[in-house]
């Protein structure tokens, strides 16, 4: 048998609760994921993104379906792209006569931070089958360049 | 050189074999909202990816199966994934009361809006009620 010890229980408590916070959390959001509980975040990140490269530059793909394209907000400064919009809800229809509830709706952001900056002025984004997908060319000076070698 | 590592989430998609026994495609269930008023009941689905043509909704035996191919498109080195498009698939069991003749089905934006009508017999009736 084993004694009790207050310590390893102190550990074991310790370590359900940062199961219990974290497992609500995305860790896709590139902090310490510990964003269920505070103010004005959402408990998972939204749209889901793919981010694919290119020498010429990145696209970004949105998991959006349903949402209005005309309120879609993108802004890119430098190295980060931010996605707001608002997915809407079925109007008029209240709680009591719902089913099935599962597609969320409401008001959203996301902020990406590329892995280099982009040139602003030629993003170019298309709503598509709900994906939404944008196209951020790198500045110049982040493109790769081919060096030749003189012999 | 090294392979390109790409970071991947965890799955927030129920991942479903549609038959045990063949399960050479893997299937997302999509979410659903579904709502009832005094017309009928109405349910969203969304698709995202699904072309119009790739989308196949059937009513067989009371069973409303919703069935559809997400096109994968993206082009480049993936540096970082957080969903992979894969198959839909989705069954209900309907209710006698739905009339599975007049169901109507619209999509747009990756969302499917099927309009499923009670049958006339269930319909709320008003009864007025007489004094005297």
């Amino acid at each position: 048998m084993r004694s009790w010890d207050p310590f390893v229980e102190m550990e074991t408590l310790r370590r359900e609760v940062d199961r219990v916070f974290n497992s609500h959390a995305p860790v896709t959001r590139g902090g310490s994921g510990m964003g269920a509980f505070l103010p004005g975040r959402s408990a998972r990140a939204y749209p889901l993104i793919n981010l694919s490269e290119d020498n010429e530059g990145f696209t970004v793909e949105a998991l959006a379906p349903g949402i209005d394209p005309e309120k879609l907000d993108i802004t890119v400064v430098r190295n980060s792209l931010t996605l707001s919009g608002e997915k809407p809800a079925p109007e008029g229809i209240k709680s009591e006569q719902y089913h099935r509830s599962e597609r969320s709706a409401g008001r959203f952001v996301r902020q990406i931070s590329l892995p280099t900056e982009v040139d602003g002025d030629k993003v170019a984004a298309r709503y598509n089958d709900g994906i939404l997908r944008i196209t951020l060319p790198k500045v110049e000076a982040a493109k790769p360049r081919q060096i030749k070698v003189a012999i | 050189m090294a392979e390109n590592t790409v970071a991947t989430t965890e799955e927030h998609d129920t991942v479903v074999d549609q038959e045990e026994t063949r399960a050479a495609e893997q299937y997302i269930t999509p979410s659903v909202d579904i709502y009832e008023t005094s017309e009928g009941l109405t349910l969203l689905a969304d698709l995202p990816g699904v072309q119009k043509a790739d989308l196949d909704v059937q009513v067989k035996e009371n069973v409303l199966t919703i069935q559809a191919h997400a096109q994968q498109l993206s082009s480049g080195t993936p540096v970082y994934r957080e969903f992979q498009l894969r198959s839909f698939f989705r069954q209900f069991q309907l209710s006698d009361r739905v009339n599975a003749e007049k169901i109507s089905a619209d999509f747009k934006n990756g969302v499917l809006t099927l309009k499923l009508p009670k049958a006339e017999e269930t319909k709320p009736r008003q009864i007025s009620v007489q004094v005297g």
